[in-house]
């Protein structure tokens, strides 16, 4: 720091980065550049409507191919960092990615492909009016740069980047429904984020610095009487808000059911995944002997937020709202494998995070498909649709499975890797809720099946009377459509057949975590 | 300095509570408003609070020579400034805009998304 030169004489290029960065290192900022790009293009088209789709594939197509170059740069090279204006960290911003955020980075942009090919046929015209594609391309700078970044307040700046973009994604569409989700979703939403710019405030307060290397050295060495506790929780907090961990995670069923199948499909498989990764980084990298301090307290909401989940979706009755109850049951697992901390615990937890992403997106996806067809999203008035469409039966089942953790679908090695780790704990009763949350959500997603697709028709039809149902999907769209549903399911299966890449990925993610001298040396460099 | 400063944090986060506890969607959105104030107080109040020394540096010397305030939360806070007053004038825009919809600014009686007394699922075909 500047004090601690005294009056010697500063040499200011040890201030800075005199060295060159190598070009393809660059790539880091590429994801920025290209979101904002498309993002703002998108934005001045927005009153012509058949430019959105082209142009927002398009920019979504460049974002997977940046991350997936940073992703094949990381695994190869160890952590990528760049400081901007060649100051020296702590003094310029950094971002740094490690193979965790680059992994999250990449799934989440595959995710976000995924559903914007799917919007270009099943947004009704009053959505793709107002800009669905500007406000994901922006949704997605602030995905990805949370996970690409190397500074805390930059975090939360991402943070807002992407909750003003998700709140706009939301309220698309305009009914009187979505308005009342948007408002819980936007209050409670900024609630969390006020939560952790006050931690991140007194965090600077206690350290003079925002650079998450060298609050990871600080931390580790350990600082006397700063007020570690009260940031923990806060952080605890406010990252447990966004994510949707128990007991605070009610605004999501009340609101992720509202917008239009293709924003909720991103939200679901992307939003509380942010919420995870920045209760990971700051809790397993940044702050290790405050995890082991709150260990019990992890395992309770782990715990906590399992059953939410799995309870909530078995009571009750509209599929969009189970899914919801769903995506916090796989948080909790997350958390779980948090809660383990061991190096198994949470690659498990990361290697669950990149699998909710894929499925909860996709089923969302076929919930918008179901909704078509059959009109509602009410399981007592569904009923027949495997007679309307058994592609789409067949891809739900198949979500289903994955979803409830069966062989051979992403989820399954996911929950076999944080049960196992539970289990080497000596936590054999988080093992149990764990497994047995599992059989929860197959009983509740398996019941919405049956009763969507195998029944007649809507309540009290008998069996076998196929009665026709009330909507349907254009032959035209149909390819689109089920292609990306069937992208993202046979994604689901490819993991769970072939889970090593992406299980040492997770392994990797989980070690750097734990140790990360490789983090904080690719971060300074030049410094030390 | 840091003193009241503190103190008024603490006013600011107290009266931030109690009006987002209320069930009145325009008074929680006065808490959330005085919320981000409260929290760009505090990190203010982190940097250093010296009176009216001008942050200029000798001629023979490469530090200032006494304590000056540190101007990076100060960026910080101007960042969050931004931040929340978008997110203000958002907010303003959605809830008007709900009330209208809905004819309502009680959030006990906005229940389009979640409805009171959700009957149970089916238990059978």
């Amino acid at each position: 720091m500047a004090e601690s030169a005294g009056h010697a004489a500063v040499d200011v290029a040890s201030a800075m980065v005199t060295a060159p960065i190598a070009p393809l290192d660059a790539i880091i900022v590429a994801p920025t550049l290209i979101t904002l790009l498309f993002g703002s293009v998108l934005l001045m088209a927005r009153k012509r409507p058949e430019t959105q789709a082209p142009l927002g594939i398009a920019g979504l197509l460049f974002l997977t191919a940046a991350t997936a170059g940073i992703l094949a740069r990381v695994v190869t090279g160890g952590p990528l960092t760049m400081t901007m204006g060649s100051w020296l960290p702590p003094f310029g911003i950094t971002f740094a990615v490690d193979a965790l955020g680059a992994s999250f980075a990449f799934v989440s942009s595959v995710v976000a492909l995924v559903v914007g090919v799917f919007a270009s046929r099943g947004l009704r015209r009053v959505e793709s009016r107002y800009g669905f594609y500007p406000f994901l391309l922006l949704m997605m700078t602030g995905v990805c740069n949370a996970f690409l970044t190397g500074d805390i307040f930059n975090l939360y700046v991402w943070f807002e980047v992407m909750l003003i973009a998700s709140f706009g994604l939301i309220v698309l569409g305009n009914s009187k429904e979505q308005l009342d989700g948007a408002v819980r979703y936007a209050v409670l939403n900024l609630l969390a984020a006020a939560f952790f710019l006050t931690a991140t405030g007194y965090l600077y307060g206690a350290l003079g610095t925002l650079n998450m290397a060298e609050i990871a050295i600080k931390l580790r060495e350990g600082v006397p009487g700063m007020p570690i506790n009260t940031i923990t929780a806060l952080y605890i907090l406010g990252f447990g808000m966004k994510a949707a961990a128990f007991p605070v995670a009610f605004w999501l069923p009340a609101s992720y059911h509202t917008p239009s199948p293709s924003a909720g499909a991103v939200f679901a498989g992307l939003l509380t995944k942010v919420g995870a990764y920045a209760l990971l980084r700051t809790l397993i990298m940044l702050m290790p002997s405050e995890e082991a301090l709150y260990d019990t307290f992890l395992t309770a909401l782990a715990i906590g937020t399992m059953l939410l989940g799995s309870l909530g979706a078995m009571a009750h009755s509209d599929f969009r709202r189970i899914l919801g109850y769903l995506v916090i049951s796989g948080i909790g697992v997350i958390l779980a494998g948090l809660a383990i901390g061991t190096a198994e615990g949470l690659s498990g937890g990361i290697f669950y995070a990149f699998h909710s992403m894929i499925v909860m997106s996709a089923l969302y996806l076929a919930s918008g498909l179901v909704g078509q067809l059959g009109g509602s999203q009410d399981l007592r008035k569904l009923g027949g649709l495997y007679g309307a469409s058994p592609l789409l039966a067949g891809l739900t089942l198949t979500l289903v499975f994955s979803v409830s953790a069966l062989p051979p679908f992403s989820g399954f090695w996911a929950k076999i890797l944080v049960t196992e780790a539970a289990m080497v704990d000596g936590r054999w009763w988080l093992a149990g809720i764990v497994l047995g949350t599992g059989l929860l959500n197959a009983l509740a997603s398996g019941r919405a099946f049956t009763q969507i697709f195998w029944r007649g028709g809507p309540v009290g039809t008998p069996d076998g009377a196929e009665k026709s149902v009330p909507g349907e999907i254009a032959r035209e769209d149909r390819a689109v459509l089920f292609g990306s549903l069937g992208a993202l399911t046979l994604l689901s299966l490819v993991i769970g057949l072939w889970p090593s890449p992406l299980m040492r990925l997770a392994e990797a993610g989980a070690a750097g975590l734990l140790d990360p001298t490789l983090y904080i040396r690719a971060v300074f460099g030049g410094a030390s | 300095m840091e003193g009241p400063l503190a103190l008024l944090v603490g006013c600011f986060f107290a009266s931030a509570v109690y009006l987002m506890l209320s069930d009145s969607l325009i008074r929680i959105l006065l808490g959330v408003t005085i919320l981000s104030n409260a929290v760009n107080l505090l990190i203010f109040t982190a940097g250093r609070i010296v009176k009216e020394v001008p942050p200029i540096i000798p001629e023979e010397a490469m530090v200032p020579p006494f304590a000056t305030a540190n101007p990076l939360p100060q960026a910080l806070i101007l960042t969050a400034i931004v931040i929340s007053f978008s997110f203000f004038a958002f907010l303003l825009v959605l809830v008007f805009r709900a009330y209208q919809g809905l004819g309502t600014d009680k959030t006990g009686k906005m229940h389009m998304a979640e409805e009171p007394g959700d009957p149970v699922p089916p238990r059978g075909y």
